[in-house]
């Protein structure tokens, strides 16, 4: 089922106003994405009953959790929740605060489930140390390990990597990737990174002053144009693809998506796996015929769907790739080559792709 | 020399009332410091200057006005009457009474000083981990603001072992009932009985100073820090 949460919330404070009603998927990372002051952590808070909003709704998994008078509080909510700082408990060693959940609810993780998330997030040598006894990026590990371990219908996370330095969320990263691509439920990711959403987000809600100012899939919401992400200087495209063969001669890996396929420097994962790319929208041009006179690998078949002005002398073009023109790509291009080539809507071209870098 | 029946009747009435003092405190004490350590109420400001009151008064002022309240005619009197348990004023649990109004500072205040200084994020992580209000009272806030818990129940120990002022008023100076050391001590002087009065206010100085040098040592806060 696609709509395993619906969330209606109003909250009016002095200087902030939070309303939105979403409805949001049963399954895979959703970002609540927006600048500070957009209400994202406010949401997320009000999703995990910490911030009362009276007359809200919400229904998680088709259990109502907060309707007009009644509401659950945080304590009987299925949920796990990782906070911004890992906010363990300083009494307690990391194995104390693993079980400290663990002992609460009826069906926790336990034998191989639990070694596995242990495993997962690499703190199996940790458990005995306390909090101060750990680095941020292993205390964030550990507060991630102990709302797993809760087996939660719903995980919320509020910007678990922006407290660490560059080096520990790189360290972090991979977990949460590993986490994406095994976990069974939702999860509503609270992030201000698009770096962060590139690599972990399936579905995007994209805030502005506390309102929802576009919500889907991810892939859609980079792309469209009338959204501040394809505008951006960063702006790029994300395209699920799968491992389709390797090329051990040149060291080439073939990923194949709905619209083609693309060739990257060799990849150590197994062909049928699935590869997230992200293309930024100015590694990628435009021209009317295949060159086969090119050092360019991936030129793909296009066309052109919409074209907006960036700024006097730069315009940004979604193209569609595939078929049915349904996989999207930005492409940023200089007004006068828009001009040159005649681009318009329904246009048939070829998009020609500098780089394509894994995301996941 | 060394202490009289009369003066280890004394010490043990102090020691008995603070301790009773203190228990009591400790479980009043708690529910008020948690409510003002945490209350957004309009009522925070006036309540805590209640707690605090008898931080400023003479004890006399405090001890005329419970007098007052527990006497027979008083509204704490007519409902200890009604209960069928007398007036409570030159009785030990009278003392115990004023001793709870006057050293109710030193216990709330520490004590909401710890769990304000613990802030919302641990509370609000117990309840994430499916913690109800009471479970995290006793494994998180306990825990984490115990050397708040130690310096009050120290402070209120303390504080009303060396009380004096209320005593007289609310208890006068029945032996063995409501003469505690204090008040013995100032009956050797007004008996010219001053070696007595030095053994007894000696051992004050020494139990005194006993308490604060537990206070600064072993209050796992401050050894945290040298640490």
């Amino acid at each position: 089922m696609s709509s395993a949460i619906h969330a209606r919330f109003n909250l009016h404070w002095p200087g902030f106003t939070l309303d939105v009603d979403l409805t949001l998927p049963g399954r895979g990372v959703t970002a609540l994405f927006g600048h500070s002051g957009s209400g994202k952590t406010t949401l997320l808070r009000c999703v995990a009953g910490l911030e009362r909003a009276p007359g809200g709704y919400l229904a998680v998994g088709g259990e109502e959790w907060q309707d007009g008078s009644h509401f659950l509080p945080t304590y009987r909510r299925s949920l796990g929740y990782v906070f911004q700082e890992a906010s363990l408990f300083p009494h307690l060693s990391a194995r104390g605060n693993l079980e400290y959940g663990m002992k609460r609810v009826r069906d926790a993780m336990a034998g191989s489930a639990l070694d596995h998330a242990v495993e997962l997030l690499g703190i199996g040598t940790l458990l005995d140390r306390r909090p101060d006894q750990l680095s941020g990026g292993e205390r964030q590990r550990v507060a991630i390990a102990r709302a797993l371990a809760l087996k939660p219908r719903l995980l919320l996370m509020d910007e678990p990597l922006a407290a660490l330095d560059l080096k520990r969320k790189q360290e972090i990263l991979p977990y949460l990737e590993r986490l994406h691509d095994d976990l069974e439920i939702p999860v509503l990711y609270v992030t201000h990174s698009p770096d962060e959403v590139a690599h972990l987000a399936d579905h995007l809600v994209l805030l502005e002053e506390g309102a929802v100012r576009a919500a889907g899939p991810l892939g859609e919401l980079m792309t469209r144009l009338d959204l501040p992400l394809a505008r951006d200087e960063a702006a790029e495209s994300i395209i699920e693809t799968v491992v389709a063969g390797h090329d051990d001669n040149y060291k080439l890996t073939y990923l194949d998506f709905r619209g083609g396929r693309f060739a990257v420097g060799r990849l150590q994962r197994k062909i049928g796996k699935p590869a997230r790319v992200r293309i930024h929208a100015r590694d990628v041009s435009i021209s009317l015929k295949e060159h086969r006179d090119s050092s360019i690998v991936n030129i793909i078949a296009a066309q052109v769907q919409e074209l907006a002005p960036l700024n006097d002398w730069q315009m940004v073009v979604r193209l569609g790739l595939g078929p049915e023109a349904t996989v999207p790509l930005l492409a940023r291009i200089t007004r006068r080559s828009a001009d040159m080539l005649e681009l318009t809507p329904g246009k048939n071209v070829f998009a020609q792709v500098k780089s394509v870098v894994l995301a996941d | 020399m060394g202490f009289s029946d009369a003066d280890l009747a004394a010490i043990w009435l102090t020691l008995r009332l603070a301790g009773i003092t203190t228990v009591l405190l400790l479980i009043i004490g708690t529910p008020i410091a948690w409510w003002l350590a945490r209350t957004r109420s309009n009522w925070k400001g006036p309540v805590g200057a209640v707690v605090a009151l008898p931080l400023v008064l003479p004890p006399t002022v405090l001890g005329f006005y419970l007098l007052l309240a527990m006497g027979p005619n008083g509204p704490v009197g007519q409902f200890t009457q009604w209960l069928g348990i007398g007036t409570l004023p030159f009785t030990f649990w009278g003392l115990v009474v004023a001793s709870v109004f006057y050293s109710m500072p030193f216990v709330v205040q520490p004590i909401q000083n710890a769990i304000e200084s613990l802030g919302e994020r641990p509370l609000e992580a117990a309840a994430t981990l499916r913690a109800g209000p009471w479970d995290t009272f006793f494994t998180v806030v306990l825990p984490l603001a115990r050397p708040g818990f130690f310096t009050a129940a120290i402070l209120g120990f303390a504080h009303t072992v060396g009380e004096f002022g209320v005593v007289l008023m609310i208890g006068g100076n029945i032996p063995g009932v409501t003469r505690v050391v204090s008040v013995q001590i100032y009956d050797h002087v007004e008996a010219l009985e001053y070696a007595e009065a030095h053994w007894l206010a000696a051992t004050m100085v020494i139990f005194s100073f006993l308490v604060l040098l537990a206070l600064y040592t072993l209050n796992p806060a401050t050894r945290r820090k040298q640490a």
